[in-house]
């Protein structure tokens, strides 16, 4: 524990205390994004034992895939994707308004986000309905429809995320170049539903 | 001053003296005693069981020297290092010695590594690797759930594709005999709460497991509803019967007896009656054992059909005197039938 | 508002001068104040063993004789699986969460978590899944063991197993919870003077175990999540029946409940390596090497879990592979033990509560480990698997290990948490009953596991009845054991002596406030000065910022720390002979230590002599 003596100089010498006050009640965007990370990180988990699980599945059942399951149509989902993936970008406009006080522009991107989030999860209904399988079909279908379908929650709740600021960011000064946690914290989920989508579609629909 | 210089010299003293090599040799021949003169085992009554034995005893003196140690180290400090009453001083700064935790990592992975060479070397030769101990995982439909028909068919294997998978599921033949098929196979079904096994070659089908003394018998287990766990405690085996994943285990009986099958994955309510008999009897025996069930066997009935006639009690019956619970407290606790 | 205006306002002491910051009500609310969520934590953990520890003396019963005449198999079943779910994710889960919440803010020099809101809500997830599981036993129970294989939990009862899995979901979320607000908290709010390195070991042992938590426990969230769909919508993941395969379902539940079990001992691990020291009254042995060895066991735990599943048709090749992992962890554990007693070795050992426990705690543990060590040789497994070898492993590590843990935690910091010292003759009652009574429930069994007694039965081979007889005796000797630790704990908390800020002289951060500690923490934050294990160099925090406002005359006589080996004149030889032993020595130190801290506050010497000393963090910051 040398580096203990060392840092009992350096505080003894030139460490200035702040009151902490602010440590404890203040605004605090660093470790609060620091723990959506973390608590993104633990959802990514769920997924990942889901794909896991997926692939194991795969890989032991000696038939795969299992009879009476059509090939899956790739042009909607197609669209889907196209249109979730781009939605990430538009989300990332709408954090560079914010950061340069443009409420307006904000509004707009958080708009167009969710018009797309919404647009993708009618895809997804559409796609339901249109599949020669259900839930319980095989093996297959189970999976499929357990894994889309817990991901569409998660797109569901990013589109509550959005509308939540977007209703916050109706009063003025809510949001700011210099406040706007809540702006991120909804374009960082909204991004990691994406990647998970990606993620999910390379293992559904391709491999 | 003084005391610094003493207790870190007596914290690099790694046994040096005559003191600690006569406590260490008096600890390594306790250790090594108890781990040969031990009552923990049954009987081993098959080449398998020796050969676990053996990793057992070595595993238990190592162990019993660490626990000696550890042990033998806290009550020496409790008794050596007490505070006196009113004494408020602390002990001396020492915070770490390199050396010695250098030692204290290095000895382990010494120890561990041995352990896993010996396992490993052991595993081989029960015959884990053996290549044609194939488990394919076909997918036969058979276990079985609650309102349906018992009298569904057992799976055949006959019928299970064989697939791509050709993993060692389970215990094959030892390496000597890998590649040979065995003396005899008998095939092994673990249902709610019974075994039935069935020579194939015999068309006989038993609640009880006889084999001939001094063969390879190869098991192949299978089960029907839930899973369940086939172990011979005195033959220190046990492999997992999955519903839907064959397995199988090879063993190689030594000793003529008596011995328990017990299912050691919990499955229901019974778990604990779901216990039978292997018999391990010399050639005579056996063959006269066979004759008999041929004879008794009505060749057109179907161990389904039997099934479905007996209640779950009827099951158990045979099996559980040597539980020492009376047929009627089985009865008791048995809610509904089986049929 | 400020920490002086919730002073003003909560401030109290009672009649014999304990001071008292919350009135009892405030303990059943949604508080969200880390120290208030610690105690909720703990007291609703112990309510749960309570139940847990009854369940397992109904289990004991039945198994006195060998027929199953006390309870039916049925019963049995839910009881032994209901035992086995609530000691693990009802106590000895929530009690490590509830030690961590009321100890890393206070050891690290935070006014409370990062979340505290969402700390709150980890907590209150806890009671009504609680509850939820436990009115299970009245309704239909779930009765597929903890470990809750599918094919047969999806045929013994759909209500109960439905309950079972609805609780461990939350269950899970709160755990999830809790576990980001104690890595956010102890990445970022560490006071600016404390590196990692610092960080007292319970805090590394935290972060080792929020780890694992934020890894495993959502794969765990993943299999329930199937399994629900199994059970109630009546699809076939791991239902061969429909084609799916059970054997998933083992891999996802083990992937995380392997890594449960280092999330049940690792924090036990950090608050041994924070008792030791302290009593001992020496540093502990390897600071560096424990800390990353908590590190090197989450890793490892996170690649051993097929360990659980030898048996269950796993490949050879992954069979070779995970029994070797396994091993491994024996080496950075035995880091931990050799260090541990490493650090009791040559120190000066009271006979008190948390000293007892601590060291039976290491006893103990060994056992368990070294069993541990067996189970993970394949051949020997494919033997042992499933009886009650295993029972009696498990048991010395979450019995032995965890609870014996949790109790040298307790005593320890309970003059902390209440204010109050716990009564020694009765604590050393408690610990010669438990610690007899463990052995004796649990050390038989690894002879009836070897001779071919399987677990999980209500009736058994007779000729195993003497030795069931000798553990259910045990067991009703651990019963009574709780006993004295129930009456001294509430005794205590109501009337036992005042503690004063520190009466075990420790140097941790948490013994520099008020005790119980004052509604956000500390008045002025502290600062490091002293490493947490610098004991034998003469600090010793008796005067504190509260030991001066109020509780002058209740502290302990100030030591006279190490007063033969350390003088004025002489603390650059005493660092020169340690360096001398080759390990990182304090040395470098830019200042000389006052061998006696405690004459240099009774003659109130110069400011500036203060500040070079560097052991008195309210001085300094009075001076800034
Ligand atoms: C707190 C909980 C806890 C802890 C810490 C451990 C620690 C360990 N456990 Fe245990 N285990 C359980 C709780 C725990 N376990 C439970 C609950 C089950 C049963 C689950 C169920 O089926 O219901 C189980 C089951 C279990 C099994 C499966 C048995 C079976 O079902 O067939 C195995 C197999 O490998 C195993 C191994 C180990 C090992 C190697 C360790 C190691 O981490 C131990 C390391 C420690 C030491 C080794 C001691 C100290 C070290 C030294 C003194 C150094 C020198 C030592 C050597 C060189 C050996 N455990
Ligand atoms: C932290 C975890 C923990 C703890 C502390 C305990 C504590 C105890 N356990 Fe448990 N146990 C498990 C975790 C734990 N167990 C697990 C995970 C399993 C596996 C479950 C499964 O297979 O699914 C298991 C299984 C298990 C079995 C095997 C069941 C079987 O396989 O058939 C047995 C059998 O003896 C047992 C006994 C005990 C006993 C006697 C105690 C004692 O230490 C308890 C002592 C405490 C008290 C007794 C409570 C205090 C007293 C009172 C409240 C007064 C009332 C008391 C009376 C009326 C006598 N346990
Ligand atoms: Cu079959 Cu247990
Ligand atoms: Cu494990």
């Amino acid at each position: 524990m040398s580096s203990t003596t060392d840092l009992v100089a350096n505080a003894t010498l030139d460490h200035h205390h702040t009151h902490d006050g602010a440590t404890a009640h203040g605004e605090h965007p660093d470790f609060r994004l620091f723990g959506i990370m973390v608590f993104l990180f633990a959802e990514g988990m769920i997924f990942m034992g889901l794909f896991t699980a997926y692939l194991t599945f795969k890989a032991v059942t000696p038939e795969w895939m299992p009879e009476g399951i059509p090939k899956l149509e790739l042009l909607l989902p197609g669209i889907n994707t196209a249109i979730l993936i781009a939605s990430s970008f538009v989300i990332h406009q709408a954090d560079i308004a914010i950061k340069k006080n443009d409420i307006a522009g904000l509004q707009k991107w958080f708009k167009a986000t969710a018009a797309m989030g919404a647009l993708f999860l009618v895809g997804q209904l559409y796609e339901y309905f249109h599949l020669g399988f259900g839930l319980k079909t095989n093996l297959f279908a189970s999976t499929f429809y357990v894994l889309t379908g817990f991901h569409g929650l998660h797109v569901t709740f990013g589109l509550i995320l959005i509308a939540a600021v977007l209703w916050r960011s109706r009063k003025p000064g809510h949001y700011s170049s210099d406040r706007h946690f809540g702006v991120e914290a909804a374009e960082l989920y909204w991004h990691f539903v994406d990647i998970v989508w990606i993620v999910l579609f390379l293992l559904l629909y391709i491999l | 001053m003084k005391h610094f210089v003493e207790s870190s010299a007596l914290a690099v003293k790694i046994p040096s003296n005559i003191l600690t090599l006569l406590v260490g040799i008096t600890l390594t021949l306790i250790s090594l005693w108890f781990g040969y003169n031990h009552s923990l085992l049954p009987i081993a009554a098959s080449r398998e069981a020796e050969l676990v034995d053996g990793l057992f005893n070595a595993m238990m003196a190592v162990s019993i020297g660490l626990f000696l140690v550890v042990q033998g180290a806290l009550v020496v400090a409790l008794f050596k290092f007490r505070r006196r009453p009113g004494d408020l001083t602390d002990g001396p700064h020492i915070h770490g010695n390199i050396p010695l935790e250098i030692l204290w990592t290095v000895i382990p992975t010494v120890i561990v590594f041995i352990i896993s060479v010996y396992s490993f070397d052991v595993y081989g030769q029960l015959g884990g690797f053996d290549p044609n101990a194939t488990g394919d995982s076909s997918q036969v439909q058979v276990a079985m759930l609650p309102g349906e028909d018992a009298s569904a068919p057992l799976m055949d294997s006959s019928r299970a594709k064989p697939s791509h998978h050709h993993e060692a599921l389970g215990i094959g033949a030892s390496p000597e005999d890998e590649g040979k098929p065995a003396d005899l196979t008998v095939d092994v079904m673990g249902m709610q709460y019974a075994w039935l096994f069935n020579y194939p070659n015999a068309g006989v089908t038993s609640a009880e497991l006889h084999v001939p003394v001094n063969q390879e018998v190869q098991l192949n287990i299978k089960a029907q509803d839930v899973i369940h766990a086939f172990w011979l405690p005195e033959f220190r085996l046990k492999q997992d019967a999955i519903p839907g994943q064959p397995s199988e285990l090879r063993i190689k009986p030594r000793r003529v007896g008596e011995y328990p099958v017990i299912c050691a994955e919990l499955c229901g309510p019974y778990h604990g009656g779901m216990v039978t008999k292997l018999f391990v009897d010399n050639q005579q025996d056996y063959d006269n054992w066979l004759q008999s069930q041929i004879a008794s066997q009505d060749s057109n009935q179907t161990t389904a059909l039997v099934l479905d006639q007996q209640t779950d009690g009827d099951f158990l019956a045979p099996f559980v005197s040597d539980l020492g619970v009376t047929p009627d407290i089985v009865q008791q606790v048995l809610p509904r039938d089986r049929a | 508002m400020t920490s002086a205006q919730l002073h003003a306002t909560t401030h109290a002491v009672t009649s014999d001068g304990v001071p008292i910051y919350r009135k009892w009500w405030h303990y059943f609310t949604f508080n969200s104040d880390h120290k208030v969520i610690g105690i909720q934590y703990l007291v609703t953990a112990f309510v749960f063993y309570l139940v847990g520890g009854s369940m397992a003396a109904a289990i004991r019963t039945e198994l006195a004789t060998p027929a199953p005449d006390f309870v039916t198999p049925e019963v049995y079943n839910s009881l032994l699986t209901l035992h086995g779910t609530v000691m693990i994710f009802l106590w000895i889960i929530p009690a490590g969460a509830g030690l961590a919440n009321f100890l890393i803010p206070l050891m690290i020099g935070a006014r409370d978590m990062a979340f505290p809101k969402l700390n709150a809500l980890a907590f209150w997830l806890i009671p009504p899944a609680g509850l939820m599981l436990i009115s299970s036993f009245f309704l239909e129970s779930p009765k597929a063991g903890w470990t809750s294989y599918p094919p047969l939990s999806l045929v013994s009862g759909q209500v109960g197993e439905g309950i079972w899995i609805m609780s461990l979901l939350i269950l899970g979320t709160s755990s999830i919870f809790g576990a980001l607000n104690f890595f956010v908290t102890l990445l970022k709010l560490r006071v600016p003077s404390m590196g990692l390195n610092d960080m007292p070991l319970f805090c590394w042992a935290m972060l080792a175990t929020s780890a694992l938590v934020l890894i495993g426990t959502p794969v765990l969230a993943g299999a329930l999540i199937l399994l629900g769909f199994d059970l109630i919508v009546g699809t076939a993941f791991f239902n061969p029946t429909g084609g799916g395969n059970a054997v998933v379902y083992q891999h996802m539940f083990w992937f995380y409940s392997h890594p449960a079990v280092y999330i049940m001992i690792l924090p036990l691990f950090g608050a041994i390596s924070d008792v030791l020291p302290v009593h001992a009254r020496k540093p502990i042995f390897g600071y560096r090497a424990i800390a990353y060895s908590s590190l090197a066991i989450s890793f490892l735990g996170l690649i051993v879990w097929a360990h659980h599943m030898f048996t269950s048709g796993t490949p050879a090749w992954l069979r070779m592979f995970f029994m070797i992992a396994t091993m491994i962890i024996a080496v950075p554990t035995g880091i931990k033990v050799f260090g541990w007693v490493a650090t009791i070795w040559g120190g000066k050992l009271p006979f008190n509560g948390p000293m007892l426990f601590a060291i039976g705690f290491i006893s103990m543990f060994v056992i368990g480990g070294i069993s541990g060590v067996m189970l993970a040789s394949v051949p020997f497994d494919l033997h042992v698997h499933d009886t009650y070898f295993v029972v009696a492993h498990l048991h010395y590590v979450l019995f032995g290990g965890s609870v014996f843990g949790l109790y040298a935690a307790l005593y320890h910091w309970f003059p902390k948490i209440t204010g109050r010292m716990m009564n020694e003759p009765l604590s050393i009652v408690h610990f010669v009953l438990t610690f007899i009574g463990m052995n004796l429930t649990f050390l038989p069994m690894h002879q009836l596991g070897l001779l071919g007694m399987n677990r999980r039965v209500a009736m058994y081979d007779p000729r195993f009845a003497d030795v069931n007889l000798i553990c259910t005796i045990g067991s009703y000797i651990l019963a009574l054991s709780t006993i004295p630790f129930l009456i001294n704990a509430l005794w205590s908390w109501i009337a036992g002596k005042p503690a004063g800020n520190n009466p075990w002289r420790g140097l941790t951060f948490e013994w520099q406030t008020t005790s119980p500690p004052e509604i956000e923490n500390f008045e002025e934050l502290p600062v490091l000065t002293v490493g947490a294990y610098d004991y034998g160099l003469g600090h010793a925090y008796t005067e504190t910022v509260g030991d001066r406002q109020q509780n002058h005359r209740h502290h302990e006589p100030a030591p006279l720390a190490h007063a033969d080996s350390v003088s004025p004149t002489e603390p650059e030889v005493e660092v020169a002979v340690v360096a001398g032993n080759g390990h990182e020595a304090p040395g470098n130190q830019k200042c000389p230590l006052p061998a006696n801290p405690d004459a240099a506050v009774q003659t109130e010497p110069e400011p500036e002599i203060v500040v070079a000393a560097g052991d008195r963090p309210e001085d300094r910051s009075h001076q800034e």
